[in-house]
């Protein structure tokens, strides 16, 4: 894509095919001979890490459309059968969501990569604006995809961020019933999302293309911001530019590893483990993270449509920084104010996106206010400001001469602390808007069998948490995903597949119709489900004085809670998932007489871990209710523990093949990164 | 840009292809899981299971269709006359030679169970059509006789017996 190309082939088919369809030439040219600055720091390979996340999100993305089914009814069901029956679908789907979050971690890099060093400048606006495109592209993609799952951040996201075209005066609410296609969020707007997210990657992909071609034409850009003069300020795509990518794309990839088999549900919401229910809003409702500085920008203008317009600015002033900042001076390294400026508007950000997941409400609604006027006033004002009284520091004469001064090591440290403490902080906020309320104590942190990266279950506790669910809680919860062939599935109670045959013959199972027509009874069978203890909804609730018992299969992923700061920080690196187990054995435990001046509603009981004290289930155990053969203490305690630890098996049931291949891939990388370290170190050695 | 030589281009030459080695077997093993998906999940594995199938209801002459495995399986109570018509071919007649006596169970010769599904581009043939009494194939006109072997038609074998026993004379588990 760089001029003519002098690839010469010199195998016969090679050359008649190139003679007819330059397409070897077009690679040679654009990934080979291609001349890159030598001076590209590690910041320059999130471009190859960007290509790799979006056919990481394509690939896996076919796979998943292959197992799922886009109808209200059946989206959530699919969904779980992708995690539990698909061969390695767990897998497939968790590298889809967290690929997603991986996606975007790298695209702030790059963004604020270039945004430091002025790569949006002259003449390369029309690559940033693609790039900004993009961007655009990615956030529609990524919010149709979180929809897809059909859980109750799913739907509300989708109700919330398809009203904000409500706000498009007159014809906001005609806009708004055209996304639907329905007078709410329902099984048409599914396939639509469903339809568009299949689409739109290839659109990313299109733009992609377009956006390197861009890349191709203007040559990329570089720490020194000084355009290459002689040959000796560039090097040849390959090998230098294409082992280092290699490297920073296996670093990448570790990086990955940890939140896709360790930590896999750490950035998403357990909200989204409970499938949507148009009647019931969540008590938070949270974008995924990605969004959340906007949508702090959103909540922060009191009218509805200041905030739509605020918040839309807010990306598309990005396309014209291009002619805001008119400094010729590209690289903020000689830019004493704006690097300053740069730095502040990253933690104006992160602080915007830590805002974005706090109630709107109070002193954050202040903070917020103050961060988007500075957010607005670094681009619009600052900016080009900036561009007209600083004056730069000299800048060198060449990329040759750049790279014989000493580099800026200590810099890109500092750089790599302030975005991962800020990064960190913006995580874990995440999970602190997950708060189910303030005046609740923390459930106790119990120590877990399955806990840790060597995690297992313990199969005598699985089997004793079946009898305790067997006995005593199915008789009002369901087990809708658990089927009883599972019992006997690798990784769970490790019953024999005759148990577990038998287990199922002592239910009865309704099937039918018959050759008469008649439903009938039989016997269950290996392949069948539990049966709910109610046949409907209302059933349910009749019996259970208006309240729905809930479905158990995924409830040990469906509960979180705030853990504060910093604690929620170490959780990551301690790989600390089992919020879902200790609030189950604290609601099961945490039953007690009701507080002097605390009133009950009729019906209520008092619990002190249950948001709000008051819980429709009456005090499900007691001591001695449930007999043991092993020996196992027969107390309350024991009870709620065993059948947490059931309850974490039902909703993971991949969780010790998830840490196993885990163990093996993070090897692997990180032997494959030390080697890819090693080839680049020699590869360059001519070079430097 | 010229590569300058090394001092020690062996070693050199083996760092390369051993990182390149590394990664290609990366890159095969990423591949396994992506083809391991495709194949029928635990669900689908499991509604495989046996089934069984109560006789008593199919009367002489009559013939039954029940789907194991999404697979049309037909059971055939055979007349005399057809299981006589079935034994007196020569082998040396069929395309795929095969007894009658080795596609049913012994004791129950009148029982013909079947996978109805047409050897050649897989219709399902229709029972009780055709010149040999057996299945007639409407597809491309391939005909099976009272034994569901290939007498005439582009079809190249005899229909597939299933698996199945008899656990009654008249229950029959297939699978
Ligand atoms: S499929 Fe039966 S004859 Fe071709």
């Amino acid at each position: 894509m760089s001029g003519p190309s002098d690839y010469q082939p010199q195998n016969a088919v090679l050359k008649w095919v190139e003679r007819r369809l330059p397409i070897g030439g077009l690679i040679h040219s654009s990934f080979i001979a291609y001349p890159t600055p030598r001076n590209l720091n590690y910041w320059w390979t999130f471009g190859a890490i960007l290509s790799m996340m979006l056919a990481v999100q394509i690939i896996t993305g076919i796979v998943l459309a292959m197992h799922y089914t886009p109808h209200v009814d059946m989206a959530f069901k699919s969904v779980e059968g992708i995690m539990r029956d698909v061969n390695y679908g767990w897998l497939l789907r968790y590298m889809h969501s967290n690929g997603a979050s991986m996606f975007f971690i790298a695209v702030y890099v790059h963004m604020f990569r270039g945004l430091y060093y002025g790569s949006y400048k002259e003449p390369r606006e029309v690559l940033w604006i693609l790039g900004v495109i993009i961007y655009l592209l990615m956030m529609a993609t990524g919010f149709m995809g979180y929809v897809l799952p059909w859980g109750q951040m799913s739907f509300w996201g989708a109700t919330v961020i398809t009203n904000l075209f409500s706000a498009i005066p007159y014809v906001g609410d005609s806009i708004v019933t055209l996304l639907w296609g329905g007078y709410s969020v329902g099984n048409p707007t599914l396939n639509r999302f469903f339809s568009l997210h299949y689409l739109l990657p290839f659109v990313i992909a299109g733009v992609v293309v377009l956006h390197v071609w861009a890349l191709h034409v203007v040559g990329q850009n570089n720490p020194a911001g000084v355009e290459p003069k002689t040959e000796k300020d560039t090097v040849p795509f390959t090998p230098y530019a294409t082992i280092k990518d290699s490297f920073g794309m296996a670093c990448f990839l570790i990086f990955f590893a940890w939140f896709l088999f360790y930590t896999p549900n750490f950035l998403g919401d357990p909200d989204n483990y409970v499938p949507a229910n148009p009647g019931v809003t969540p008590a938070h409702i949270v974008p995924e993270w990605y969004y959340l500085p906007f949508y702090a920008i959103l909540r922060s203008i009191p009218s509805k449509l200041g905030g739509v317009i605020a918040m839309f600015s807010a990306i598309i002033v990005l396309a014209f920084l291009p002619w805001l900042d008119g400094a010729k001076v590209r690289s903020a390294r000689y830019r004493p104010l704006a690097k300053q400026f740069f730095w502040i508007f990253v933690v104006d950000c992160l602080l915007l996106g830590w805002l974005g997941a706090k109630p709107a409400e109070g002193v954050y609604v202040v903070a917020a206010r103050i961060l988007t006027a500075y957010y607005f006033f670094h681009f619009l004002i600052l900016l080009p400001i900036l561009s007209r009284v600083e004056t730069a520091r000299p800048v060198p004469n060449s990329i040759a001469d750049d790279v014989l001064r000493k580099s800026g090591a200590k810099a890109v440290v500092s750089a790599v602390a302030i975005l991962a403490v800020g990064g960190l902080a913006l995580l874990g906020n995440v999970s602190s808007a997950r708060a189910q309320g303030h005046e609740q104590p923390m459930p106790p942190g119990l120590s877990w069998s399955f806990a840790g990266p060597f995690g297992k279950f313990d199969q005598g506790q699985l089997q004793r948490g079946l009898k305790v669910y067997k006995e005593v809680c199915s008789a009002c919860h369901s087990l809708n995903y658990v089927a009883f062939r599972n019992l006997a599935d690798q990784g769970g109670p490790s019953y024999s597949e005759a148990q577990a045959e038998a287990f199922a013959s002592e239910y009865k199972i309704k099937d039918g119709p018959n050759d008469q027509g008649d439903m009938f009874e039989r016997p269950g069978r290996a392949a069948d489900y539990f049966p709910a203890p109610f046949p409907n909804e209302q059933a349910a609730r009749a019996a259970n004085g208006g309240a729905l018992p809930p479905d158990l299969s995924l409830m040990a992923k469906a509960r979180g809670y705030d853990r504060g700061f910093p604690l929620f920080v170490f959780d990551l690196f301690r790989q600390f998932q089992e919020k879902g187990p200790n609030y189950i054995v604290a609601i099961l435990t945490g039953y007690e007489d009701a507080p002097q001046g605390f009133t009950l509603p009729p019906g209520g009981n008092y619990n002190l871990y249950f948001p709000g004290h008051s819980i429709g289930m009456p005090k499900p155990l007691s001591d001695g209710q449930v007999t043991y053969d092993d020996g196992s203490p027969q107390t309350v305690q024991q009870y709620a523990t065993d059948v947490a630890a059931f309850l974490m098996w039902t909703a993971e049931p991949k969780l010790e093949s998830r840490k196993r291949l885990g163990l093996q891939v993070m090897l692997f990388l990180i032997i494959l990164s030390g080697m890819l370290y090693f080839t680049k170190r020699k590869v360059w050695a001519d070079a430097h | 840009m010229t590569t300058s030589t090394s001092a020690e281009p062996t070693r050199r030459d083996f760092l390369y292809v051993a990182t390149g080695a590394v990664a290609a077997v990366g890159a095969v093993a990423t591949a396994w899981p992506f083809i391991s998906q495709m194949n029928p999940d635990a669900s689908t594995v499991a509604a495989g299971a046996p089934i069984d199938v109560d006789l008593a209801p199919v009367a002489e002459g009559q013939a039954i269709k029940v789907f194991w495995r999404g697979k049309p399986i037909y059971i055939m109570n055979r007349s005399k006359k057809e299981v006589e018509e079935a034994r007196a071919v020569p082998l040396s007649q069929l395309p795929d030679p095969q007894t009658d006596q080795s596609r049913v169970k012994e004791g129950h010769d009148q029982w013909l169970v079947v996978i109805g599904i047409c050897t050649h581009l897989g219709c399902i043939p229709i029972a009780h059509q055709g010149d040999y009494d057996g299945f007639f194939c409407p597809c491309h006109g391939s005909q099976y006789d009272t034994s569901g072997r290939i007498r005439r038609g582009p079809a190249p074998a005899n229909l597939p017996v299933p698996p199945y026993a008899f656990l009654t004379d008249t229950k029959i588990k297939i699978g």
